[in-house]
């Protein structure tokens, strides 16, 4: 899929990953897909939504909505006070922010340590992940940013 | 060449629009030469435009129909018959056009031979008229129309050498700018180059460049020498709507930061910024309504094509019809007209075919043979209305109203008390047609319901008017704009919302001891307004708030209410607050959220916040929806009275009829077993104090009905096998009796384990037995697996099956998985137990049901807000990618199969821990 994709564009083999950590998990996003990150503030609540829709936000301009991944990856809720970051991305010509808990170094990793998901891995998180990169102590699960709107806004957004 | 031809297509479509109206115009007086030679002008210059682009299938046909005009110009009478060829012609062109369009300027095959040969059989027909009427003249005329078909004729081979004399010197022109471009280049490459470290690559780039915009400049040249040429105004310049559209999308920004800018303003009284700001706010109106006024058109553009739609019409149904039409120079917004043209044209065909009497029939009550439509249209306040009006026998009420009752719309009791206008009200419903006869027209049942939604959609509404014998006319109210609406921002739990100020008919503030206060009827909060009584909704109930919650605000019975009308709707919402109006600019959300129908859009305020937009239809149609459920609870006897029906006349289940231990036959339903087998009784073993046979490479427990049962010692043992996630169970019989079709109605209930109750089968009291009492013997954990979860304890599931062995076997399953089960038989039930006040954590609803199946059921949940978050899972025998795609767009949660318990369990479990996240 878009993994592929990357493969084909990223130059020698390897591709460079913004990192970002959602429940303690760290994930990993193309870097060609991330247009900024930002603090999402006054997100305006959007009642009868998806679980997963924060919110609508104001972006420089710009109506955002924020996916909150937590719940989209079935995640228990952060505390009240916690710090909170996002992910600006573009799916099909509408802006998304990806609201996750912190923004890590961008790595670049080559192809050698990518591998498909491991066949266990919660459906759910099958779903909208493009494989795993082993890296040093951790594992850093490539997020799909294609697979993750299919799965979220072709079905009317399975709440 | 592409965009020549693009810009022919254009330009020609244009001009076949306007060839269609003159046409319909030149029949009705054939001695205009004026319309003439207009018409036979524009033809001819598609034919030259043609021939130019190497069209030669268009030329010829544009061609002939140019010669049979030429026959009019010079005399020949006018018939029907050659109009209508022509006509025909002209449609063909614009069936060549369109797929000139899509195959990218390949003409497409194909031969109009039949057209060409007819037109050229009507001319020479003219022409002997022509003659004929030049003969008894004696005149010299004869032989200048022979003289000129002749010319006419040999014209053909001839024309593209005439064409070109046009074209040459077009030719020559963009040959000036080829040649000017290697001078250009040149020119530019040094300076360039003089800049020292200039790379290389943009100097290649510049060049490029600057001949691009050199052969444009020729392009643009050319055309618009052409554009005099063919003396088209010269006044207006083509502009794309894609640039027009942009430049609306930069006003709408620059009217955003305004607003941003103004809120600042306010807060700091003695700014400096003050005077400036008040001009920067004036310019900003101003160009806001310049850039509008690019994107108005004349409504004219929408009913350019109706004069001929109402010929054909006429034609067709035999009846002479007039169409008049004024206010065509009305302007609105370019969005809006593209689409009320559907909408109008459907009206128009509705008027001429229902609306207008056969001529006949209007003779007979001394209304002139010709119907009038009358089509107009006219700004009121900020909102264009477009009236169809025709002069026929208007809306025949008793008609409407026995079609109500077929249709089962409305009771004859309820009909009685409405008024005339309420009734006439009934053609706007679905699939409601009036006509008798289906024509090829209309009468097809998809009628005035497009319409209204049409009309709905662009936030407009549809009114109508109808005397008996006098006719009718619809009128319509439509938005001018719809990229800036004007905006009331409330405020209801907490948020803030913008209504468009198009549906808010007035605001009432209401206080306990004001005038205005909060009434209730059996808990339905109304208002006293006017002496009528006015539904309410509080708005945060329509956004899923909780009940109580909404309640409390209610009591307290202070606030405002918003009163709002949508089509003949006319509700209240309360809201907590009230701020001001503003001009929002409509932005379109995202397609995650654009399922919510509450919601038409959002926006960004004057101060930075993003607000969403309510959709004034979904409201309304959100409070029909609410209205009818307590309509329902009003009937509840007579549903009461359905229900014991329904429980009388289940549907049939096939049933397996065996013998165990007793003479007496049992039963269970066949979809349940796995398979039928028999094993050698010396096949049997006995281990750990059962029975156990190898049945496909593992160790089967063995069941018997009754402990007493013989056992028998040599032969073969009949035996059910009950499979479930890898485990199987064998339920020994003595003797499998038949398989049946009959109703399970169990009659007789039981206290004895393992047996559900007694019922009728095949004639003979048969003792149903209970699945769920022998597949723990088995296996004793068969239901509670390492689902059982003890927050599950508390949670209570509805669960709907219309299979009453479905109901018996699932509840125990869910029973030991530590849920509350509340199982009922159909979703007229479930609604009984949910309107009753029930409250559920979960419905587990099967799909397959009489009446209302489970998508209906949960579409009807979803649709109510105080169902709106409870989760719904779909149980269902048929499990495939569509129908679990039809249930995700149902409303359903999950969507599990049938026999998948550990699939069901797991569902509900999962629905739990994220409904527990939600709440945290």
């Amino acid at each position: 899929m878009s993994s592929n994709d990357n493969l084909a564009t990223g130059a020698e083999d390897s591709i460079q990953y913004v990192t970002v950590v959602i429940g303690g998990q760290l994930f990993g996003l193309p870097i060609s897909q991330v247009h900024d990150v930002f603090v999402p503030d006054s997100v305006t609540r959007v009642p009868l939504a998806a679980p997963e829709v924060a919110g609508v936000l104001n972006l420089r301009g710009r109506i955002v909505t924020a996916i909150d991944m937590r719940k989209r990856l079935h995640l228990p809720d952060r505390d009240e006070n916690a710090q909170v970051m996002a992910v600006g991305i573009e799916h099909k010509g509408e802006s998304y922010g990806l609201v996750i808990d912190t923004v890590g170094e961008v790595l670049r990793l080559s192809m050698d340590s990518h591998e498909p998901n491991p066949s266990n891995l919660d459906k759910r998180w099958a779903e909208i992940s493009g494989g795993v990169h082993r890296l040093d102590g951790k594992l850093m699960i490539i997020l799909d940013i294609k697979r993750l709107f299919g799965a979220m806004v072709e079905p009317m957004a399975a709440a | 060449m592409d965009d020549l031809l693009s810009e022919f297509l254009t330009e020609t479509n244009e001009s076949l629009d306007v060839v269609d109206v003159e046409l319909v115009k030149f029949e009705q007086e054939p001695n205009n030469e004026k319309i003439l030679d207009n018409i036979f002008r524009l033809v001819h210059t598609i034919k030259g435009t043609c021939g130019f682009l190497g069209l030669p299938r268009l030329e010829a046909l544009a061609h002939a129909a140019e010669t049979l005009m030429g026959k009019f110009r010079d005399g020949a009478p006018v018939t029907e018959e050659a109009v209508s060829l022509i006509l025909i012609s002209i449609d063909r062109i614009k069936e060549i056009l369109a797929d000139l369009e899509t195959a990218g300027g390949a003409e497409p095959e194909g031969s109009d031979d039949d057209l060409i040969s007819q037109l050229e059989r009507l001319s020479l027909s003219a022409r002997t008229g022509a003659e004929a009427e030049a003969e008894a003249e004696a005149d010299a005329g004869p032989d200048v129309t022979t003289g000129e078909l002749v010319e006419q004729v040999l014209e053909r081979p001839l024309r593209p050498g005439e064409v070109s004399l046009d074209d040459l010197e077009r030719a020559f022109r963009e040959a000036e700018c080829e040649v000017e471009l290697p001078v250009e280049a040149p020119a530019g490459e040094p300076a360039a180059e003089a800049q020292d470290d200039a790379p290389p690559p943009l100097t290649v780039k510049a060049g490029a460049a600057r001949k691009a915009t050199t052969e444009a400049k020729g392009l643009e040249k050319a055309e618009k020498e052409n554009k005099s040429g063919s003396s088209v105004s010269s006044q207006s310049i083509r502009v794309a709507v894609e640039t027009l559209e942009h430049l609306m999308t930069m006003v709408s920004e620059l009217v955003l930061t305004r607003n941003q800018l103004l809120e600042i303003v306010r807060r700091h009284e003695d700014s400096e910024f003050k005077v400036p700001l008040q001009r920067l706010s004036n310019v900003t109106a101003e160009l806001q309504e310049g850039v509008m006024k690019t994107r108005m058109q004349p409504i004219g553009n929408a009913w350019q094509k109706l004069p001929r739609i109402v010929r054909d019409l006429s034609q067709e149904l035999d009846k002479p019809i007039e169409l008049e039409m004024v206010g065509a120079e009305t302007e609105l917004d370019r969005q809006v007209l593209e689409l009320i043209k559907d909408p109008l044209t459907h009206m128009i065909r509705n008027s001429a075919d229902h609306g207008l009497e056969m001529p006949s029939d209007r003779r007979a009550v001394g209304k002139p043979e010709k119907g009038t439509i009358t089509l107009s249209a006219y700004h009121e306040g900020g909102h264009i209305i477009i009236e169809v009006k025709d002069d026929g026998r208007g809306i025949d009420v008793e008609r409407v109203k026995s079609k109500v009752l077929e249709r089962g719309l409305a009771s004859e009791a309820e009909l009685e008390k409405m008024t005339d206008q309420q009734i006439h009200k009934f053609i706007f419903h679905a699939g409601f047609s009036t006509a008798t006869n289906v024509t090829s027209v209309s009468g097809r049942g998809v009628g005035m319901d497009v319409v209204r939604n049409n009309v709905e959609l662009i936030g407009g509404s549809i009114d109508l008017r109808s005397t008996a014998g006098q006719g009718s006319s619809f009128i319509i109210k439509i938005p001018l704009t719809l990229a800036i609406v004007s905006a009331l921002i409330v405020e209801a739990g907490g948020d803030r919302y913008a209504i468009p100020q198009l549906s808010v008919v007035e605001l009432v503030r209401v206080q306990n001891n004001s005038e205005h206060r909060i009434e209730r009827i059996k808990d339905t909060p109304v208002l006293r307004l006017r002496n009528k009584l006015l539904p309410l909704v509080h708005m945060s109930y329509l956004l899923g708030a909780d009940d109580t919650d909404v309640n409390s605000e209610l009591e307290s019975d202070t606030g405002f209410i918003v009163v709002m009308q949508v089509g003949n709707q006319t509700f209240g919402v309360v809201v907590d607050g009230v701020f001001h109006t503003e001009e929002i600019v409509v932005k379109p959300m995202s397609s995650m959220l654009r399922n919510l129908t509450m919601f038409s859009g959002n926006t960004i305020l004057g101060d930075g916040a993003v607000i969403m937009i309510i959709d004034p239809n979904g409201v309304a149609s959100a409070m029909a929806s609410h209205a009818s459920s307590v309509v329902a609870e009003g009937e509840r006897k007579e549903v009461e009275e359905a229900i014991a029906a329904a429980i009388d006349g289940q549907s049939s289940v096939s049933m397996l009829l065996f013998r165990a231990g007793s003479s007496e036959p049992k039963a269970v339903p066949l979809s349940l077993v796995t398979r039928l087998e028999e094993f050698e009784v010396s096949k049997i073993e006995h281990s750990n104090g059962r029975d156990l046979v190898q049945y496909r490479g593992a160790l089967m427990p063995l069941v018997y009905i009754d402990p007493a049962q013989t056992r028998r010692s040599e032969g073969t043992q009949p035996m059910l096998v009950f499979s479930d996630a890898g485990r199987s169970m064998g339920l020994v019989v003595d003797e499998i009796v038949d398989i049946v079709e009959d109703r399970m109605n169990i009659e007789v209930g039981s206290d004895r384990a393992g047996i559900l109750g007694s019922a009728v089968i095949k004639e003979k009291a048969t003792e149903v037995i209970d699945l769920g009492y022998y597949l723990p013997q088995a296996f004793e954990d068969w239901f509670m697996r390492k689902e059982m979860d003890i927050a599950a304890l508390t949670k209570k599931v509805l669960l709907v099956d219309d299979s009453a062995f479905f109901r018996n076997m699932l509840t125990p399953v869910l029973k030991a998985a530590g849920y509350d089960v509340t199982a009922c038989q159909s979703a007229q039930q479930a609604f009984e137990l949910l309107e009753n006040g029930d409250t559920f954590h979960a419905i587990v609803s099967d799909i397959e049901m009489p009446d209302i199946n489970g998508f209906e059921f949960c579409e009807a949940l979803r649709r109510d807000p105080r169902f709106r978050k409870v989760p719904v899972l779909a149980l269902s025998a048929v499990v495939s990618p569509a129908s679990i795609e039809r249930g995700r767009q149902a409303g359903f949660d999950d969507y599990v199969a049938k026999f998948d318990r550990p699939g069901l369990i797991a569902s509900l479990k999962d629905m739990f821990s994220g409904e527990l996240g939600i709440a945290a």
